[in-house]
């Protein structure tokens, strides 16, 4: 029924990946008559039951406010969300918990750094990004630049979706104030030289930041092996819940940085004749923060941890492989981004189909996956495509999900043919 | 699997496909007295409509898209349904065809009634209508860029 099943199992793979697939309940499920096949990890995954239960168990016995109540429950809620900081600090290796400010999401930690680091800009200063950025590390740029009279660089990539270094390296120059970059495309699955990019950047003193949204839950990432000044990511990419992610920043860079939202929890005092603010990381969390959204994380954090990011790093090596490969088979499919190094996600188009009417004749077939221009508009004007049909993976998905996913483009093939 | 699930053969009825695959008036004809153009940023269809009048009769109704096979469909069956009409009708048409895709009107007649079954699939209902909303706003000579999406989402 399902080879790709069995075949992921029992074969000495550091993943069991048909035990993990017990946990989430949401993969067990018929879509439109056809066993679902959760093929759009790259917008956002799904949640073991490690998570959940984290969740109902905080709002069921813990939940209070934190930082302020005297009350036991005020305490245990402190304890968990502090716990879930420390959670992610061990996660990315970070020096201290005051480098992990949490947010919404990537979005969020983008545009705290537009807007804080941001203050110090003036006119005729640079940033420093790359074409094929998610508009998230574009806008806030734009909207910086607007404010500041700051201008927005952009470093070219060639036709696989490679970022040309050498252009990258020669547009960094005596203006540019800081470099943010993805450290994984989430259009064309392109792994960048992150490594190339900090050291080149650090030599000209400049700061980087890393959108780690499509990283993070993909590979170990060390902040202090990689250098970077700033690693921005979201809890729901990494099976945790929506509405909570993370900013890193490197101390010596935080302390620096004016705060950018005021209220509650970033203050240590208010008065009318002056307010002084709290200390890192809560001078940058305005507000009563996401609490059950942190410990979540955590949980996701947790359980990614117990599978082992190498081991994900390997099964995902394995799904990449076998799906370029059986893609490749169907005539008149062009596969978008055929970088050297990509995380597990393929971006393509069927000659004769728009996107968007394959992604609806997959859904049909129970596969999902997202079509469109991925909120990387510049990325498909650079390729000259109005969109692609994109299946990103996860741990959890199966070669058996792949056959699937080729077999229902065959249909779809036969329907517009 | 010979057949996917039914419910495609109903989105994509064979005049749908038909159509996508020859759409009839797909041209920029070379003097017209209005046009309008229309973009959904979601799935990022775009239809330009160019119309020729004679008085109010829509002497000639033609399209440049660049969109999905129900848009493209939908683009080519309307400038089929609507040359020839005067103005007030082809207005009634318009609005009969929006409140039978969004549900509530009456059956399509002829030809347009194979794409009754968009009203099925919501994310959909959007790429048939553009074209008839970049139509209307032709014949509004309405200089905005319409889109039939109710936000513009383009996270």
């Amino acid at each position: 029924m399902n080879p790709g099943l069995q075949r992921t199992s029992g074969q000495g793979k550091a993943l069991d990946v048909a035990a993990i697939r017990a946990d989430f309940p949401i993969l067990a499920q018929q879509v439109n008559g056809h066993p679902l096949a959760y093929l759009d990890n790259a917008a956002s995954s799904q949640h073991p039951v490690q998570v959940l239960d984290a969740l109902q168990h905080y709002y069921t016995h813990d939940h209070a406010n934190v930082h302020r109540g005297v009350h036991t429950l005020s305490h245990r809620a402190t304890d968990l969300y502090e716990g879930a900081r420390e959670t992610v600090r061990a996660f990315i290796n970070a020096a201290s918990v005051r480098e992990i400010v949490f947010t919404r999401g990537t979005t969020e930690a983008i545009n705290l750094v537009a807007a804080s680091f941001g203050q110090r800009l003036v006119p005729g200063d640079e940033i420093l990004i790359t074409t094929m950025e998610h508009h998230s590390n574009i806008v806030p740029w734009q909207l910086l630049c607007e404010r500041s009279g700051a201008v927005l660089r952009v470093a070219p990539i060639n036709d696989a979706g490679e970022l040309l270094l050498d252009d990258f390296i020669a547009l960094l120059g005596p203006r540019t104030k800081l470099v943010s970059v993805a450290h994984v495309s989430n259009a064309l699955g392109t792994i960048n030289p992150v490594k190339a990019i900090i050291a080149a950047a650090r030599a000209r003193g400049v700061p980087v930041l890393l959108d780690g949204a499509q990283a993070i839950a993909h590979e170990p990432v060390d902040v202090r092996e990689l250098d970077c000044d700033f690693y921005a990511f979201s809890g729901h990419k990494m099976c945790g819940p929506t509405g909570i992610g993370v900013l890193y920043g490197r101390e010596a860079i935080l302390r620096d940085l004016p705060p950018w939202q005021g209220g509650g929890d970033m203050i240590l005092t208010v008065s009318f004749s002056g307010t002084t603010y709290n200390d890192l990381p809560y001078r940058l969390e305005a507000g009563t923060p996401h609490i059950a959204g942190a410990v979540g994380l955590g949980a996701a954090i947790r359980y990614l941890t117990g599978l082992g990011m190498a081991n994900i790093a390997a099964w995902e090596a394995d799904l990449l492989a076998y799906a370029t490969t059986a893609l490749s088979t169907i005539p008149g499919l062009g596969i978008v981004g055929t970088a050297r190094h990509k995380a597990s996600l393929v971006s393509f188009n069927v000659a004769g189909i728009h996107p968007h009417d394959l992604g609806t004749v997959l859904d049909q077939q129970g596969v999902a996956i997202r079509a469109g221009h991925h909120c990387a508009m510049p990325v498909m004007e650079r390729f000259g495509l109005p969109g692609t049909a994109r299946a990103s993976f996860a741990f959890y998905n199966t070669l058996g999900e792949i056959d699937q996913l080729v077999g229902a483009i065959r249909v779809a093939q036969r329907m517009f043919g | 699997m010979a057949v996917a699930a039914p419910g495609l053969q109903d989105l994509y009825r064979q005049i749908v496909l038909d159509h996508s695959r020859h759409p009839r008036n797909r041209r920029r004809p070379g003097r017209y007295d209005r046009e309008a153009e229309g973009h959904n940023a979601l799935c990022g269809d775009k239809v330009r409509v160019y119309l020729t009048l004679d008085g109010t009769t829509l002497h000639d109704v033609s399209f440049e898209a660049s969109g999905c096979a129900i848009c493209l469909a939908s683009a080519s069956l309307m400038t089929d349904a609507t040359t020839g009409r005067d103005a007030a009708d082809a207005r009634t048409a318009i609005a009969q065809f929006k409140a039978a895709l969004t549900g509530g009107g009456q059956q399509l007649a002829g030809d347009l009634a194979a794409l009754a079954g968009v009203s099925q699939y919501p994310s959909r209902i959007r790429c048939a209508t553009l074209p008839w909303q970049t139509l209307l706003a032709a014949l509004d000579a309405s200089a905005d860029t319409v889109s039939t999406e109710p936000m513009s989402p383009s996270p």
